[in-house]
C-alpha cells in the first residue's frame, strides 16, 4: 500500500469466472435524429468486458464514447435509435423494454458521471444516501446491514466512517466523487461505465481516485468501462484500452501494449499530439473529427491522416486481429491479407493519398 | 511614454540587450477577500472570514519570458493574474510597472494600462460574448482605446489579428458568432482580441485546459509563435506541469496563495525541491508505459483557503514534515479518521466509543488538544492507545510524520492532553549552489541541520 493514499489492501482476485465476458457488445449502433439526417455517433462497435477488467474508452470529443457508454447501460436519450446486440449475462439488453432496464440498472449495471455535487442531494446526509439507494434494490436489508455495507463501500474509497451521517456540502470535491463511486459500487454491479469520473478534478485529486480505482479492480469482480481524454490514466488503470474514432473503434487490445506499440495511425497520432513531461516537440492532428451525419468514405480517418493510401479513401478497413491480440482498423495491416483488398484497387491501392487540399485551422477542433 | 510599444526592440526582447529586463515587479502582495457568512455560507461551509487568495508574492517578471504559475485550484493562480491587471484590487504590496505603482492606481488610471496587460481566460465559451459578430468581439479594444479611426481601419487590423491566430481566411470569419466556432477556432479568437491592441504583458488563465486533447498542442504552438513573433511577456496560468515545462522559462509553484518554489524551468524539472513540487510531479499519469513508475501521492485535498492550516499549509499533506511545520489539533481528528479507514468496522466503533466526540478538535490554529474520553473507556485508555500509535508508527515503514509534531502526550484533570510545537511559517529562501527559491523548512539550512534527514515524498 502506498504510503499516502488510503486503499484497501490488494485481496485475492476474485473467484468468478473471469474467462467469460460479463458483456459483450456486437454491431452497436446508436444514432440521433436530427432534420439533417441521422448523426451515426455509434456506428457498428464491438468489444467485450471481463470481470474484473477495466476497458479504458478514449478519443477525441465527438467521436462517441458517451453515447457507446450511455447506449449499452440502455440510457440513450429519447428519440436515438439503438440496433445491435449488448449481450449481458445471456440477455440482449437492447431488447429490453425501459422497465427491464431500470429494474438492472443499480444493482446490476452502474453509471459514474462527471459532477458529482448534481448527482448528490444536498439536503440529504451521506447515510439517507446509502440507505435509499441501497433499500430500493435491496429491500430485505436490515437497518445495521445497511449501515455495514455503506461503510464498507465508503472505506473502500477513502472516505472515513466518522463522515457517515455528514451532509455533502461538508466534504471536498475530490471525496464527493469518491461518495458517488461509493454509491454506485455498493450495490455490487456487475458492469459500470464511468464517463470522464476526474475530469472535474484537481491533478493529485484524479491521481488518488484513478489509483483507486485501479486497486478495487484487484478486489472485485465489476467490470468497468472508463471514458477519459486523459491517455495517461489509461495507461496507469486499464488493463485494456479501445481507441474510438468517429463513431467507430479503430484499435484495442492490452492498454500497455498499444501505448508501447500503437498499431492505427490514430491510435499513433492520438498519443504523438498528447503533451507530456517527456514531450520535445509540440505535435497535433490537422482538422477535427468529422460530422457524424456524413462522415468520409472509406476509413473515416482518412482525410487527416499522414499515412493515407488511396484505398483508404474508398474502401472501408475491416477490423485485423494483430499478433499482440489487438485488433486495428486499417489498411496497413489489412493490405496484406489475401483478398482484402478488391481488385479494382489492387493496382494502385497502396500509393499514397494524395490530399485535395491542406487541411486549414478552419477546420479544426 | 510612448503610445505604442516598440515591437521591433520588444521582438528582440528574448536574446537581444532587453532581455532579463525587468517588465513588473510585484512585492509582497496580498490580495484578501472577506467572506459575508449568511445563508450562502452553510451550503459552502464556509462561514465568515477572509481569504488570503494571495498571501505575500514576490516576483520579477521579464521581459520576454514566459513565467508559469502551477498549482491546483484554489492556490491563488487566477487572483495573482487578474490583480496584475487591475481587475482585482490588492489589500497589500506593490505592482510596479514602467515607473507607476499599479496596485494604488484609480480606475481612470488604470484604463489605459489595460491595453498593454491582457488576459485571456480558461473558458473561450464564456470569454466571447454570443451576439457579438467575431468582427466586434476582436476589435472590441481598438473601440475602447480608440485606436482605430475609421471602420476600414478597425477591420484591417481585426483581419490582421486573425490571420495572425491563424483564423485563416480571415474575412470568412469576420461575420460569424461564437456559436459558429469550435472550441480551438474561439481560444485562437480570444487570443486575438488579446493581441490585436499590441499588449505587452499577455497573463493567459489556463487557456487550453477546456480544449480537447488533440486541440492543446496547437493553441500552444501558437503561443509560442505569439511570443517569438510579438515579443510578449506571458505569464501562463495551469495546473498542468507538464505543459508548463515544455512552455515557460521560468516557474513558480503556487500553494494557498503563496509561492513555494520558483525557479528555471530546467533547474525545477531537473531537481524539484519543495514536496508540493514533487507532488505534483508525481501526479502526472505517464501515457508510455514504458516510462511509467510507481509514484508516491500525498493524501488529502487543498484545504479550505478560509481556514488554512498552521504554519506551512501544506503540511496536513506531506510525508516530509518536521515538528515546526504546523501541527495543530485539528491534524489529529485527521490523523485518526486515516486510521479508521484500515480498520474493521468492530474495532473503529470500540475507538469511536473510547475517543468519544473529537469535533472540538476542529477549531483552526489550536496547539493543544484535550480529548475527554467517551462512553468506552478512561483518560488512562485513551493515553494508552495513543502510545501505542506513536509507537507502532515510529517502527512502520513509512513513518507517521503527525507524530513529530507532537510535544508532549500526557494524562491532566481526567482527559488527556497532546501539545503541539510552534508552528514556523516557512519563508521564501534561495537554495544555496542554485538558482531556485524554495519556502520549506527542509531547504532551510538554520532548521533542517537541526533534525534527523528526511527523504521527501519521492517523485
Ligand atoms: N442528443 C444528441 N442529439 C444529436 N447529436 C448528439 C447528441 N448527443 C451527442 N450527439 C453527437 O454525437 C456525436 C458523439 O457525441 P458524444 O457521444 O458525446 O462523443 P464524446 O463523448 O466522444 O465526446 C457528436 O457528434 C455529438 O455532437
Ligand atoms: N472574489 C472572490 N471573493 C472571495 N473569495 C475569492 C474570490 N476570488 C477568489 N477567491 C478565493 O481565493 C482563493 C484563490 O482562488 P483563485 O485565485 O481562483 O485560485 P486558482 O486560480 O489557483 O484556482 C480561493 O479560495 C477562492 O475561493
Ligand atoms: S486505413 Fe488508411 S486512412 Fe485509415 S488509418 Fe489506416 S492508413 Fe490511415
Ligand atoms: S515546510 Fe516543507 S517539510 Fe514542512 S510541511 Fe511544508 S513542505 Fe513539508
Ligand atoms: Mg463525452
Ligand atoms: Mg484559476
Amino acid at each position: 500500500m502506498s504510503a499516502h493514499v488510503t486503499s484497501p489492501e490488494p485481496a485475492p482476485a476474485g473467484t468468478a469466472d473471469t474467462s467469460r465476458p460479463v458483456l459483450s457488445v456486437r454491431d452497436l449502433r446508436v444514432w440521433y435524429g436530427t432534420p439533417r439526417g441521422p448523426v451515426r455517433a455509434v456506428d457498428s462497435v464491438d468489444f467485450d468486458v471481463r470481470p474484473g477488467e477495466t476497458l479504458g474508452l478514449v478519443g477525441e470529443s465527438g467521436c462517441g464514447k458517451s453515447t457507446l457508454g450511455r447506449g449499452v447501460l440502455g440510457l440513450a436519450p429519447e428519440g436515438a435509435a439503438v440496433d445491435g446486440e449488448v449481450n449481458f449475462r445471456g440477455t440482449n439488453l437492447v431488447s429490453l423494454s425501459k422497465k427491464q432496464l431500470q429494474e438492472l440498472r443499480g444493482p446490476e449495471l452502474g453509471l459514474i458521471f462527471q459532477e458529482p455535487m448534481t448527482r448528490l442531494n444536498p439536503l440529504m446526509r451521506i447515510s439517507e444516501h446509502f440507505a435509499e439507494t441501497l433499500k430500493t434494490h435491496e429491500p430485505g436489508l436490515t437497518k445495521d446491514q445497511v449501515r455495514e455495507r455503506a461503510l464498507e463501500a465508503l472505506r473502500g474509497m477513502g472516505i472515513p466512517p466518522s463522515r457517515y451521517h455528514n451532509y455533502p456540502h461538508e466534504f471536498s470535491g475530490g471525496m464527493r466523487q469518491r461518495i458517488m463511486i461509493a454509491l454506485a459500487l455498493v450495490l455490487r454491479p456487475a458492469f459500470v461505465v464511468a464517463d470522464e469520473p476526474t475530469t472535474a478534478l484537481d491533478v493529485l485529486v484524479e491521481a488518488q481516485i484513478i489509483r483507486i480505482l485501479a486497486d478495487l479492480r484487484r478486489n472485485f469482480d465489476t467490470a468497468l468501462v472508463l471514458i477519459t481524454h486523459n491517455l495517461g490514466i489509461v495507461a496507469e488503470a486499464c488493463d485494456r484500452v479501445a481507441v474510438m474514432y468517429a463513431g467507430r473503434i479503430v484499435e484495442q487490445g492490452d492498454a500497455r501494449e498499444v501505448f508501447a506499440r500503437p498499431q492505427h495511425p490514430y491510435t499513433q497520432e492520438l498519443l504523438r499530439s498528447t503533451i507530456s513531461l517527456s514531450t520535445t516537440g509540440l505535435h497535433y492532428i490537422p482538422g477535427a473529427p468529422p460530422d457524424l451525419v456524413e462522415p468520409p468514405t472509406g476509413c473515416r480517418f482518412h482525410p487527416r491522416c499522414p499515412k493515407a493510401m488511396k484505398v483508404c479513401a474508398a474502401v472501408e478497413p475491416p477490423d485485423v486481429l494483430l499478433n499482440s491480440g489487438s485488433t486495428s482498423a486499417c489498411w496497413h495491416q489489412a493490405q496484406n491479407i489475401a483478398g482484402a483488398i478488391p481488385p479494382e484497387h489492387a493496382t494502385d491501392g497502396r500509393e499514397p493519398l494524395a490530399l485535395a487540399e491542406e487541411i486549414s485551422v478552419a477546420d479544426e477542433a | 511614454m510612448p503610445t505604442k510599444p516598440d515591437t521591433a526592440a520588444a521582438s528582440t526582447a528574448r536574446d537581444g540587450a532587453e532581455a532579463g529586463e525587468p517588465l513588473i515587479e510585484i512585492e509582497d502582495l496580498k490580495v484578501h477577500f472577506g467572506l459575508g457568512g449568511g445563508g450562502l455560507s452553510r451550503l459552502t461551509g464556509r462561514g465568515a472570514g477572509t481569504v488570503k487568495a494571495v498571501d505575500g508574492v514576490d516576483l520579477t517578471l521579464r521581459k520576454g519570458e514566459v513565467l508559469g504559475l502551477v498549482g491546483e485550484s484554489g492556490s491563488g493562480k487566477t487572483t495573482l493574474g487578474r490583480t496584475l491587471l487591475g481587475l482585482n484590487r490588492p489589500t497589500g504590496g506593490h505592482i510596479r510597472y514602467r515607473g507607476l505603482d499599479l496596485a494604488g492606481l484609480s480606475e481612470r488610471r488604470m484604463r489605459p494600462m489595460r491595453r498593454e496587460l491582457q488576459m485571456v481566460f480558461q473558458d473561450p465559451h464564456a470569454s466571447l460574448n454570443p451576439v457579438m459578430d467575431i468582427r466586434t468581439a476582436v476589435g472590441h479594444p481598438l473601440e475602447i482605446h480608440g485606436l482605430a479611426a475609421s471602420e476600414e481601419e478597425r477591420d484591417a487590423k481585426v483581419v490582421e489579428a486573425l490571420e495572425r491566430v491563424g483564423l485563416h481566411p480571415a474575412e470568412q470569419f469576420l461575420d460569424k458568432y461564437p456559436s459558429d466556432l469550435s472550441g480551438g477556432q474561439k481560444q485562437r479568437a480570444v487570443l486575438a482580441r488579446a493581441i490585436i491592441a499590441d499588449p505587452r504583458l499577455l497573463v493567459a488563465d489556463e487557456p487550453i485546459s477546456m480544449l480537447d486533447m488533440s486541440v492543446r498542442a496547437k493553441i500552444l504552438q501558437l503561443m509560442l509563435d505569439l511570443r517569438d513573433d510579438l515579443g510578449l511577456t506571458f505569464v501562463y496560468v495551469t495546473h498542468d506541469l507538464a505543459s508548463a515545462k515544455y512552455f515557460c522559462d521560468r516557474i513558480a509553484i503556487m500553494y494557498l496563495g503563496r509561492i513555494v518554489e520558483l525557479g528555471t524551468t530546467d533547474e525545477v524539472f531537473a531537481e524539484p525541491r519543495h514536496p508540493y513540487t514533487r507532488a505534483l510531479l508525481a501526479a502526472i499519469p505517464e501515457p508510455d508505459p514504458e516510462r511509467a513508475v510507481t509514484r508516491n501521492l500525498p493524501r488529502g485535498e487543498v484545504p479550505d483557503a478560509a481556514r488554512p492550516p498552521a504554519g506551512c499549509s501544506f503540511h496536513p499533506r506531506c510525508a516530509a514534515a518536521l515538528s515546526a511545520c504546523g501541527w495543530e489539533a485539528r491534524d489529529l481528528r485527521t490523523y485518526l479518521e486515516r486510521r479508521w479507514l484500515t480498520l474493521e468496522p468492530d474495532d473503529w466503533a470500540r475507538e469511536r466509543d473510547l475517543l468519544g466526540d473529537l469535533t472540538g478538535l476542529d477549531t483552526p490554529g489550536l496547539l493543544e488538544a484535550v480529548l475527554r474520553p467517551g462512553r468506552g473507556g478512561t483518560a488512562e485508555d485513551v493515553l494508552a492507545l495513543l502510545e501505542r500509535l506513536r509507537e507502532e508508527d515510529a517502527d512502520g515503514e513509512a513513518p507517521e510524520p503527525f507524530w513529530r509534531g507532537v510535544t508532549a502526550l500526557e494524562l491532566r484533570d481526567g482527559a488527556v492532553r497532546l501539545a503541539f510545537a510552534e508552528p514556523a511559517d516557512p519563508r521564501l529562501l534561495p537554495v544555496a549552489g542554485a538558482g531556485t527559491t524554495v519556502a520549506c523548512h527542509l531547504h532551510d539550512p538554520a532548521r533542517s541541520a537541526a533534525v534527523p534527514p528526511q527523504t521527501p515524498a519521492s517523485a
